[in-house]
């Protein structure tokens, strides 16, 4: 069975968001860039499958050399090689049509993804790749075991689960609690080093989406406290003021 | 040229945040000059669908083929696509649900037109351009986004439209049918299994919540929760630890990990106020903090706090309802 695990490079998750002058780009000052948290249930699950039945765990990442950090975490909590296409990841549309040509070019079985990215919250790249393969997307995914050539899923829908069985190949989004995800032991990050991290120029058409500015929410006003003796005037703020009950 | 809505709907009811995606599409097709369509997925009735005239839909496709109850991407997609067809529709809108994203990026494939998911506001038109605001970083910031090229998706995020109710308009409901076969229904559902909810309101479609964490001592003591859930016609949510020791359904938590929220109001009994629980509810409305801490970092997120013991505040909040009600 051969695995593509996509992950993508974001800013950790306790990170304060903060923009450049024009607000058009992340302020990267003291950020720090790790896996995208849901890619790590993909790279997780990915592997335990690899050890079950057999077979090979490429991590695939669109971006510029800054990534590969990341990429050799990843070979370091188990996957076997890694393709970096070099480019910088400008909307969701680009990076699937990256994602589609490896598959294409490498025969995968089974391509996992995270649910979404949590710097652009896009859940997109997993529907499309789907479609430009023409091959089912699951996702978001809470389960997935496979027998043979299908495998089982659970679906997240709103309100509760579906329970689906698709054939190789397919693409599934991976989310909590799909698995618990694995950090590298000190073998892992010896052997990430000499693991194959083959580079790739971008195929394809350019984005079709483009960012023109980032915004901060408005600022709080601040708590208006309210003392717990007289809790229930909370409830006349709510509706009175608030007006939101 | 036209716009059309993708319109959800469970046990024959239009679902809240489809009637959010119908005024947002009928008030872009109002703005561009065009009509407002909706094509309708999921167990529906002629009567319900007919009273989407009340947010500004004109017309309503719909087919009541009954394998289409429940989700199937392969279907829903195909069906959309033919009905984006025949109404020549440039601007396709649909809820930024987990059906909604995910039909929007396989169309937006099929259809080749630019997508944006997530979007908060009505679109601007901007020297030419067709710019739309999206929440990103987790709730963190907003962006600017131009969608490009000849067709565009739009997938709305829950509650951040008010629906409109323009008393006495119907919409006309036509049977609409996408010839779809058995390849269709590949990855159609084995089985559904629907959680049990809270005084049966879906969390993801709720615009109050009441949510407790770790501070609720145990599952023995949610009652409280619950009450005041019920009083306010509120879902029920929790943090993750709760979840992870299985004192509520793992599909009950919000944050990072879990599912976002953006109700107008969230109560937060107990929780700590981690980034990643906040991550989960920042774009709601009014937040409430009740926590007996007054370091607690929620605070710091709060429209309104009350510092003190959830076991003597809940049951004084649940009889102030009581009695507003
Ligand atoms: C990668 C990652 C992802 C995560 N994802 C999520 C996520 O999606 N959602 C999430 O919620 N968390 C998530 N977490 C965990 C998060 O960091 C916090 O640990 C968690 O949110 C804390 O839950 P809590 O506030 O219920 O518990 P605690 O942090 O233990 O807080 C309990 C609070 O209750 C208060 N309290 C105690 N007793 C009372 C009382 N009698 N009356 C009033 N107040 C009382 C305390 O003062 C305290 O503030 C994630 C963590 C990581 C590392
Ligand atoms: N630049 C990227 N490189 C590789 N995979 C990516 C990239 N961006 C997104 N993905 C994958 O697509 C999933 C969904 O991302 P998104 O649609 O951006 O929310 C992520 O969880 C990753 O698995």
């Amino acid at each position: 069975m051969k695995f593509l695990v996509c992950i993508s490079n974001v800013p950790d998750t306790t990170t304060k968001i903060a923009f450049t002058p024009d607000n058009k780009e992340l302020n990267k000052a003291g950020v720090q860039f790790v896996i995208n948290p849901w890619d790590e249930y993909a790279l997780t699950r990915a592997i335990e499958l690899k050890e079950k039945l057999g077979g090979n765990v490429t991590v695939l990442n669109v971006g510029e050399a800054d990534t590969e950090p990341n990429i050799r975490k990843a070979l370091a909590i188990g996957a076997d090689d890694a393709i970096r296409v070099n480019a910088k990841p400008t909307d969701a549309f680009f990076v699937a049509q990256q994602i589609a040509a490896a598959v294409k070019e490498g025969g995968y079985d089974i391509i996992l993804m995270g649910k979404e990215s949590i710097d652009y919250n896009g859940f997109q790249v997993h529907g499309m790749v789907g479609e430009l393969l023409g091959i089912p997307t699951v996702a978001p995914a809470i389960k997935l075991d496979v027998e043979g050539n299908t495998a089982t899923l659970e679906r997240e829908i709103e309100g509760g689960k579906e329970i689906v069985e698709v054939a190789t190949p397919f693409v599934v989004s991976c989310q909590e609690p799909m698995c618990e995800p694995r950090i590298p032991n000190m073998r892992g990050i010896m052997t990430a080093r000499t693991k194959p991290l083959k580079v790739v120029e971008p195929t394809g058409e350019a984005a079709r989406t483009q960012v023109t500015e980032f915004a901060l929410p408005p600022k709080k006003q601040g708590v208006k406290l309210i003392p717990a003796e007289s809790a229930g005037d909370l409830i006349k703020l709510l509706r009175n003021e608030a007006k939101v009950i | 040229m036209s716009v059309l809505i993708v319109v959800e709907c469970d046990n024959g009811e239009v679902k809240k945040s489809s009637l959010e995606v119908a005024s947002y599409g009928s008030q872009v097709a109002q703005m561009l000059g065009t009509t407002a369509t909706a094509v309708a997925v999921g167990e529906a009735t002629e009567t319900n669908l007919a009273t989407l005239g009340e947010q500004g839909i004109s017309k309503v496709l719909y087919d009541n083929d009954s394998r289409l109850k429940d989700f199937v991407n392969g279907a829903y997609t195909k069906l959309i696509a033919a009905a984006a067809q025949q109404e020549s529709a440039q601007i396709i809108v649909l809820a930024n649900s987990n059906i909604g994203a995910a039909v929007g990026s396989r169309l937006s494939v099929r259809l080749q037109a630019s997508l944006a998911t997530n979007v908060v506001e009505l679109p601007k038109m901007d020297g030419g351009q067709f710019v739309v605001k999206r929440g990103a970083y987790s709730g963190k910031a907003f962006s600017d986004v131009i969608l490009s090229g000849e067709r565009k998706i739009i997938a709305v995020k829950k509650n951040s439209m008010e629906p409109l109710h323009n008393a006495g308009q119907t919409a006309t409901v036509e049977q609409f049918s996408a010839q779809l076969t058995d390849t269709d229904f590949a990855d159609a559902p084995k089985q559904v299994i629907m959680q049990e909810q809270a005084g049966g309101i879906l969390l993801p479609e709720a615009d109050k919540v009441v949510s407790g964490g770790r501070g609720m001592k145990g599952p023995e003591n949610w009652n409280l929760i619950e009450d005041l859930a019920k009083a306010l016609g509120a879902a029920t949510a929790c943090s993750k630890p709760v979840s992870d020791v299985d004192w509520r359904p793992h599909h009950e938590h919000v944050g990072q990990t879990g599912i976002t929220v953006s109700p107008n109001l969230y109560i937060a009994c107990g929780i700590s106020g981690a980034i990643q629980h906040l991550a989960g509810v920042n774009s709601s409305k009014v937040i409430v903090v009740i926590n007996k801490d007054p370091e607690a970092p929620f605070f710091k997120a709060a429209d309104y706090g009350i510092v003190g013991d959830v076991f003597d505040v809940l049951p004084k909040l649940t009889q102030a309802v009581k009695e507003l009600n």
